[in-house]
């Protein structure tokens, strides 16, 4: 059968599960005795096994495999977490994840048998021996015992409660029997969880199924293996209901007969309550860890919720169509502007044209936005292999995982990002020792905050390690001849700290293999202005550094202002302008031969833009001193007033890339096409603050 | 293909005109050809590149065959074009000529390679001659000229 069209689903759900095995080992870790983990856990790497197995992927299949043997006992409570395991399971986490990369690449898992990693687990196996409780040598006997068909009746070992054995009493004493029964599905079945529905449909009205192993939910969501146990309470024969199981294609085997129900408790039930018990008291005893490690397992299972998965590209078409739209509809509204005869009813109808493609335009955004948490989910993971890597302790905090950027940032703002926290967590943090002598907490600690900011996403990377020291970098600076003495000594704070952004820069001591190879500040900056955003650090010596990326909301279409300068028309981002101000030329003052102009009380630097774009002045009298219109961006806490010549109002424009071969200048951020088709500029504010 | 007069040892050329020069372009590397319309000039760019226009929706960027080959501007007229150059898998750009007379055909006997090693770096771009009737054409190397681009942007 070819399955190549459900690779793809593959890769996807692969990754998931990746994903939430990564997160709930983490947890697991901090918390050994967390049984909804350890759950959560066994169902993924059960899940991963499964679809590893349908698409025929056996080398991952056999890992993956017996990493579930080992969770299969860490669930039964015949071996113990500890960090040896934990460890082991992250080695096999990485394995799959180059199984995963192989298949993407080649469609194939590659030729790695990973032996050794499964050495390992069937050793962590083999240890719980050594853990030797004596239940577990009480119970191994009686599950081998029963030999041959007894061991294929699975619902033998299903614990029952009291409320269900109340049910199968009662149905008794009115004369129903009570089945006890293990379906078996063929192993080349592909749609289980269909199957098994058949199974439910077809016994509905002939009985009722008052228990289920897995539960229906987890079985409509095909995580189960090849078999499920039920135990059904009906009027109607054992044949009977043998057949109608049985009838269901492409089931194997349904082991089913009348059910005794156990007079006295039996001895798995005081266990399961004995458990209960242990997880009342680790939830009094530690009621704020429990909570979030609850939820956090909640929310990572697949509630069903009403969604597709598209492809990026379709949206992309999608969006470029919107762009198309907006560019007829500033073309109509262009031409209603020349013309002033139309009637009233055809301006209405092109401003209700307007409002339409801004509400999609707003509604396709939306549907490309994505929250970061795909991006950093796994940094959590990162942060620990640094930790142990490093021998610092270290943790981090991560909040806003939730705010939202359009899909082509989130593509690529995941590795400046890792840099920026690889750096915090090699160079940011002292070591423990240090730590401990000046007087911090040992563990360091990281954040991550991401929140929306108007239109903008900022994301601060923190840490409360050393700090930057100004004149290391300085020193560093001159011996790498980026600047020289004098220009160091002129230097202001801020200056000498953007320094770490400059190309081969990098001021750690010894050169690790986490980072510090002086290739990363500067990739990190240029990538990140790349997506029209921009880095800024603000650090202090001995209490730490902080790392504060802007980034646009979105890409494809934002509001803009109109300007002219000369002749020539430019759009300004309207996100970046605060205000717009006349001014006379007796307003400008000079600060060190620079224009600037006092504006209510703050100090504002001015820019011709007609000099930083190279434009012929418009012609003006010597004496005229009419007023100049200058327009006041902002960045961060900076502004800066631009010089214009005539303002031409607001307009939503596509933003288009000047394409190849042509050397853009940092300040265009590029071009958009206007009503009359001709094109602007965009220029980057930024860039001139 | 056998009613074609085009045949394996033959190649088509639009041929253009800059200055008092003749050009030919590989017809295959031509993907358009538009009347001139207005240009808006990026700053601080490539001296040759003269701006950006709008392409049915693409922003495309345009260059002035003369300044590429260092020769003096000259007044658009009417029969000034541009055009639209797109060599194997590269993006596509413009080229501002004076002229685009016919589409010519020559085969191979009619073209004369230019050897290598050449101080003058306009003779870098020609591929070679090409003579058609009585004219002479020189036949642009356009990967030369694009690679050339590309090495400065």
């Amino acid at each position: 059968m070819d399955l190549s069209q459900y690779l793809e689903i593959f890769i996807d759900e692969t990754k998931e599960h990746l994903q939430t095995l990564n997160d709930q080992v983490l947890i697991l870790e901090a918390e050994p005795e967390n049984i909804d983990t350890v759950n959560e856990i066994f169902r993924a790497a059960h899940s991963l096994k499964g679809m590893a197995g349908t698409m025929g992927f056996k080398r991952m299949q056999r890992l993956t495999h017996d990493m579930e043997n080992v969770f299969s006992e860490v669930r039964n409570g015949k071996l113990n977490v500890n960090a040896d395991m934990v460890d082991i399971v992250f080695k096999c986490l990485d394995a799959i994840e180059g199984y995963l990369a192989n298949i993407v690449e080649s469609s194939d898992e590659g030729t790695e048998d990973n032996e050794e990693l499964i050495g390992l687990l069937n050793a962590a196996l083999e240890g719980k021996c050594d853990t030797g409780e004596p239940e577990v040598v009480a119970e191994t006997p009686k599950e081998t015992a029963p030999a041959g068909s007894e061991e294929r009746k699975k619902y033998l070992q299903i614990p029952i409660a009291d409320f269900e054995k109340n049910a199968m009493n009662e149905a008794k004493a009115n004369g129903m029997h009570v089945y006890a029964t293990t379906v078996y599905i063929q192993e080349s079945c592909l749609l289980k969880a269909a199957r098994a529905f058949l199974v439910f449909k077809g016994l509905e009205g002939k009985g009722e199924i008052i228990k289920s192993v897995p539960s229906v939910q987890d079985i409509e969501d095909e995580r189960f293996d090849f078999d499920f146990s039920m135990f059904i309470l009906s009027e109607k024969p054992i044949e009977e209901i043998k057949k109608i199981i049985e009838n269901v294609s492409e089931i194997e085997e349904a082991v089913i007969e009348e059910f005794e129900i156990p007079d006295e408790v039996q001895d798995t039930t005081p266990v399961a309550t004995e458990e209960v018990k242990t997880e009342v008291k680790a939830v009094a005893e530690k009621k704020e860890e429990k909570k979030p490690a609850a939820s956090g397992s909640k929310s990572s299972k697949p509630v069903v919720n009403r969604s597709v998965r598209v492809d990026i590209e379709k949206l992309d078409d999608l969006m470029n169509l919107v762009s198309e739209l907006i560019i007829a509809k500033n073309g109509l509204v262009s031409v209603t502007g020349e013309s002033k005869s139309l009637d009233q009813g055809f301006n209405e109808q092109i401003e209700y044209l307007e409002r339409v493609t801004t509400n999609l335009h707003e509604s396709v955004m939306k549907v490309r936005m994505v929250p970061i948490e795909s991006v950093v989910n796994r940094f959590p993971r990162m942060i620990r292999d640094l930790s142990k890597k490093l021998n610092k302790d270290m943790e981090l905090i991560m909040t806003g995982e939730d705010t939202e950027l359009d899909r082509t940032v989130i593509d690529e703002i995941g590795d400046p990002l890792m840099h920026m926290l690889r750096n915090a967590a090699d160079h940011g943090l002292e070591s423990t020792i240090d730590r401990l002598k000046i007087g911090k907490p040992k563990v360091g600690t990281i954040r991550l905050d991401a929140y929306q900011d108007g239109n903008n996403v900022t994301i601060e990377v923190s840490d409360d390690g050393a700090g930057v020291d100004v004149e290391k970098i300085k020193r560093k600076a001159i011996e790498k001849g980026t600047i020289t003495e004098e220009q160091a000594e002129y230097m202001t704070e801020k200056e000498a700290v953007d320094l770490l952004f400059a190309p081969a820069f990098s001021t750690a001591e010894k050169i690790s293999d986490v980072s510090g190879r002086g290739v990363g500040l500067d990739v990190v900056k240029n990538k990140i202005e790349g997506l029209g955003g921009d880095v800024e650090v603000v650090t202090k010596l001995g209490e730490g550094t902080k790392f504060i990326v802007r980034l646009p909301l979105t890409l494809a279409i934002i509001q803009a202002l109109m300007i002219n300068i000369s002749d020539e028309m430019y759009a300004l981002p309207l996100n970046s302008v605060v205000t717009i101000e006349e001014i006379t030329p007796d307003d400008i003052k000079y600060v060190q031969t620079k224009e600037v102009i006092n504006l209510r009380g703050t100090v504002i630097p001015l820019v011709r833009l007609n000099e930083v774009l190279d434009i012929e002045p418009l012609e003006r009298d010597e004496d005229d001193d009419e007023g100049m219109i200058v327009v006041i961006v902002k960045k961060g806490d900076r502004q800066a007033g631009l010089v214009i010549d005539k303002l031409i109002g607001q307009q939503e424009i596509v933003i288009k890339p000047l394409g190849k071969y042509i050397r853009v200048p940092k300040l265009i951020s590029g071009a958009t096409i206007l009503g009359n088709g001709e094109v602007a500029l965009i220029i980057d504010s930024n860039t001139l603050v | 293909m056998d009613t074609n007069a085009v045949s394996n040892d033959t190649k088509q050329y639009i041929m253009v005109k800059f200055d008092n020069e003749q050009y030919g372009i590989d017809i295959t590397y031509i993907d358009n050809i538009v009347r001139l319309q207005s240009i808006t000039r990026v700053p601080h760019t490539q001296e040759y590149f003269l701006g950006i226009i709008n392409l049915r929706g693409e922003i495309m960027p345009v260059m002035s065959m003369r300044r590429k080959f260092d020769l003096p501007d000259k007044e658009n007229t009417n029969a000034s074009r541009i055009l639209i150059v797109k060599y194997e898998g590269n993006a596509k750009i413009g080229m501002l000529v004076d002229e685009v007379k016919e589409v010519v055909t020559l085969s191979e006997a009619d073209v004369e390679k230019i050897s290598g090693d050449t101080v003058d770096s306009n003779r870098a771009y020609l591929a070679g001659v090409g003579k058609y009737n009585d004219t002479l054409i020189s036949l642009l190397n356009i990967g030369a000229i694009i690679n050339d681009i590309d090495s400065e942007f």
